[in-house]
């Protein structure tokens, strides 16, 4: 479970690295959800930094639910992010995002039953130099075959660490 | 220093090349044999080369593209060991293009002059390559001669909108307040760019030192770089290098002794396209949901918190500090009289040798697809986007055009971020077209109608064309949408979707009249959509 005195503690860490007041919503909403398994603000959190931050609760919502990195409904383990920009789409993207959707057998938007993968679009990643490329939480993966990347999902299926 | 140095690229690029399995397995090599204290082996930035993983061997100067670990054993063995160059595997730009030197168009590095040359995480490499000279040099300047050293320049800024950066700088320095803000935009998020993140995980310092340049110029003496929260080797990099600036004296209170202080942050984004634009950055910032700001007040006058704020692209940044050292004269000697100096462009899509290149401005699409080999695979060459997914599609007879600032108004092509896109002949136009569409839709933010609703539109008419149900009409309100969006749009974003749009219809018209007339996708893309499904339902 989120162990709510450890987000407190975020938040406060945050809030000594500030330049101005104002200025620390979205990088401790960064830190909380890089803590929180499943990738995701839960509302409790969301709460804390609300009071915390004095920030309205409406207000941390709407910046959560305008970007895209964040999430206010749990999420996979991994968080897959694949490119759909026109520089990935014309090296057959197309074709990495079938092979991801039939192996996890999941569509954008939606999490493995297992809970294990999360499937995102994202946009240009800047790593057009090895397009097609996609992002697996914080690492990243280029110059991908279909074949590669179901190399990559299967590893991770069987335990491997990324 | 060891009598051979070995750089090997280990940008996040080359990473997903291998590159920090061939570093750990060239370190294994020099250890067996006890070479330690003769090879030193740097991390550095890329010099552009994405067919592999670039090693270079210094002083001999000699820079090899590596695949597998057989690769790097037959450098050790050959270059390292015995001294005998690896033909086979050396990065020989004339032979792969085909090209003679004198056709090859030649690079300038100003803003990539350290990078694949220098540890981007060792200060010292940086100052020992002139780094910080021009923040000295600029402490000992009065601000309002450093703003016109940077007007005289002509300097433009490289995030694609080409505004004046001495101009931006001379609007904040003028507007009187107690506090100022200097504010990167490391925002990079325009499809087929990846210079900035290319600069900052290979050259971080340069960065930092303009921002610092900035604050003293226009009385600045706090700044932010804002990154994308997707941009994790970049963050890195940079946080590395403020701290060792930090410890340096280069930031902080009273750097090198002039009673001028700076406090440089960094902030991540969270994953929105429109944040780039300068006023949803700001909001941003300030912990808002990152919708643009209406202009005017511009940020000079009234930006972060509502105070003065420049805000400069990576790439213009990087430009500052060399402009300071060698003046604005030498600065105007590269490049064409409206926009001078160099510019850096990606390559992307079907090209053979995607990377970077430094050229100066005024360079002629043609000479870049020369550099980047031309299309791969054996393909033929269908249209090139330039500057960009907001930039303009071309077709292959509009090559001969001189890339600047000034190309979009005088040919209708755009320099933009300085993407060159190669698109080959097995893509469709009306598949191109919802796949760019689709991404504006996305990253509308849903503030202004034109570009909400403009987006939402056109994408639903492309997919009905791309089912071959579409009209002419539909064909003619496409042009409508798009033109009523660049007029009437809040910012950038909204602005320039009819850029790619209409540039795709004026130059393949018949392509898409083909799917709406003859029910035809000639690259075998778009499929028709046969209806039996709801039938069944509503036979039930």
């Amino acid at each position: 479970m989120i162990n709510l005195d450890e987000i407190k503690k975020i938040v406060h860490q945050a809030k000594n690295e500030t330049l101005e007041e104002q200025d620390i919503l979205i990088y401790t909403l960064h830190k909380i959800q890089d803590k929180i398994p499943n990738n995701f603000i839960p509302e409790e959190a969301a709460e804390v930094v609300s009071q915390e931050l004095k920030i309205p609760l409406s207000k941390v919502y709407e910046v959560l639910t305008f970007y895209t990195m964040f999430s206010t409904k749990q999420r996979g383990k991994y968080v897959i992010r694949v490119c759909t920009s026109l520089p990935c789409h014309v090296v057959n993207g197309r074709e990495i995002i079938q092979a991801i959707k039939d192996e996890l057998k999941i569509d954008f938007g939606q999490t493995t039953e297992d809970g294990l993968f999360t499937l995102e679009e994202t946009g240009c990643l800047g790593l057009c130099g090895v397009s097609p490329v996609i992002m697996i939480n914080q690492e990243y993966y280029g110059d991908l075959t279909p074949e590669k990347v179901r190399n990559i999902l299967r590893k991770i299926k069987g335990g491997a660490k990324i | 220093m060891k009598p051979i140095t070995v750089l090997v690229s280990v940008d996040s690029n080359s990473i997903l090349l291998g590159a920090k399995e061939f570093l750990k397995y060239l370190n294994e090599l020099i250890r067996e044999h006890n070479l330690d204290t003769i090879v030193e082996v740097l991390e550095t930035g890329t010099i552009g080369n994405y067919n592999g993983v670039t090693i270079a061997i210094m002083p001999d100067n000699v820079y090899y593209s590596v695949n597998t670990q057989e690769d790097v054993l037959k450098i050790f063995e050959e270059h390292i060991l015995k001294g005998r160059k690896v033909l086979e595997l050396e990065i020989d730009k004339e032979k792969v293009l085909n090209l003679t030197t004198e056709e090859l168009p030649k690079e300038y590095k100003i803003v990539t002059r350290n990078i694949g040359k220098i540890n981007p995480k060792n200060i010292d490499e940086y100052i020992a390559r002139d780094g910080y000279f021009a923040l000295a040099k600029a402490l000992q300047m009065k601000p309002e001669e450093i703003i016109d050293e940077i007007k005289n320049s002509g300097l433009r800024g490289r995030g694609g909108a080409g505004f004046p950066t001495g101009l931006k700088w001379e609007f904040t320095f003028k507007t009187p307040a107690d506090q100022k803000y200097i504010v990167c935009n490391a925002d990079e998020g325009e499809p087929g760019t990846y210079k900035d993140r290319l600069i900052m995980e290979g050259d971080p310092h340069s960065v930092i030192e303009a921002m610092v340049i900035a604050g003293y110029a226009v009385g600045a003496t706090k700044g932010y770089i804002y990154i994308r929260g997707e941009y994790y080797g970049s963050v890195e990099n940079l946080r590395k290098a403020i701290k060792d600036a930090y410890e340096y004296g280069f930031l902080g209170s009273n750097i090198l002794n002039s009673n001028f202080s700076f406090d440089l942050y960094i902030r991540l984004g969270a994953g929105a396209y429109v944040c780039g634009e300068e006023t949803a950055l700001l909001e941003s910032l300030e912990g808002h949901a990152g919708r643009p700001r209406l202009k005017p007040p511009y940020p000079p006058q009234s930006g972060l918190f509502e105070k003065p704020t420049v805000i400069n692209n990576v790439e213009t940044l990087a430009n500052i500090p060399p402009i300071i050292l060698k003046g604005a004269d030498w600065f105007k000697s590269m490049g064409t009289e409206s926009s001078p100096g160099t510019k850096v462009f990606c390559f992307a899509g079907n090209l053979s040798n995607r990377g970077i290149v430094e050229l100066p401005m005024g360079v002629k699409v043609k000479d870049l697809l020369a550099l980047s080999g031309g299309v791969a695979g054996g393909n033929t060459l269908k249209m090139v986007q330039t500057g960009g997914i907001a930039g303009t599609f071309i077709s292959t007879d509009k090559l001969e055009v001189p890339l600047d600032y000034d190309s979009f108004a005088k040919y209708g092509v755009s320099l933009g971020s300085g993407v060159i896109l190669g698109v080959n002949d097995k893509h469709c136009v009306v598949d191109i077209a919802l796949n760019v569409m689709k991404f504006f839709k996305h990253e509308s933010c849903g503030k202004c109608t034109p570009c909400r609703e403009g987006t939402k539109i056109a994408v639903a008419i492309l997919e009905k064309m791309s089912k071959f149900e579409g009209t002419e009409n539909d064909l003619e309100e496409l042009i409508e949408i798009a033109n009523v969006a660049k007029n009437t749009a809040l910012c950038g974003l909204g602005q320039s979707f009819s850029v790619p749009l209409l540039s795709l219809i004026e130059n393949f018209k018949n392509e898409f009249l083909e799917h709406i007339e003859k029910k035809v996708c000639s690259a075998n893309i778009c499929k028709k959509v046969e209806k039996t499904k709801k039938k069944a339902k509503l036979a039930k």
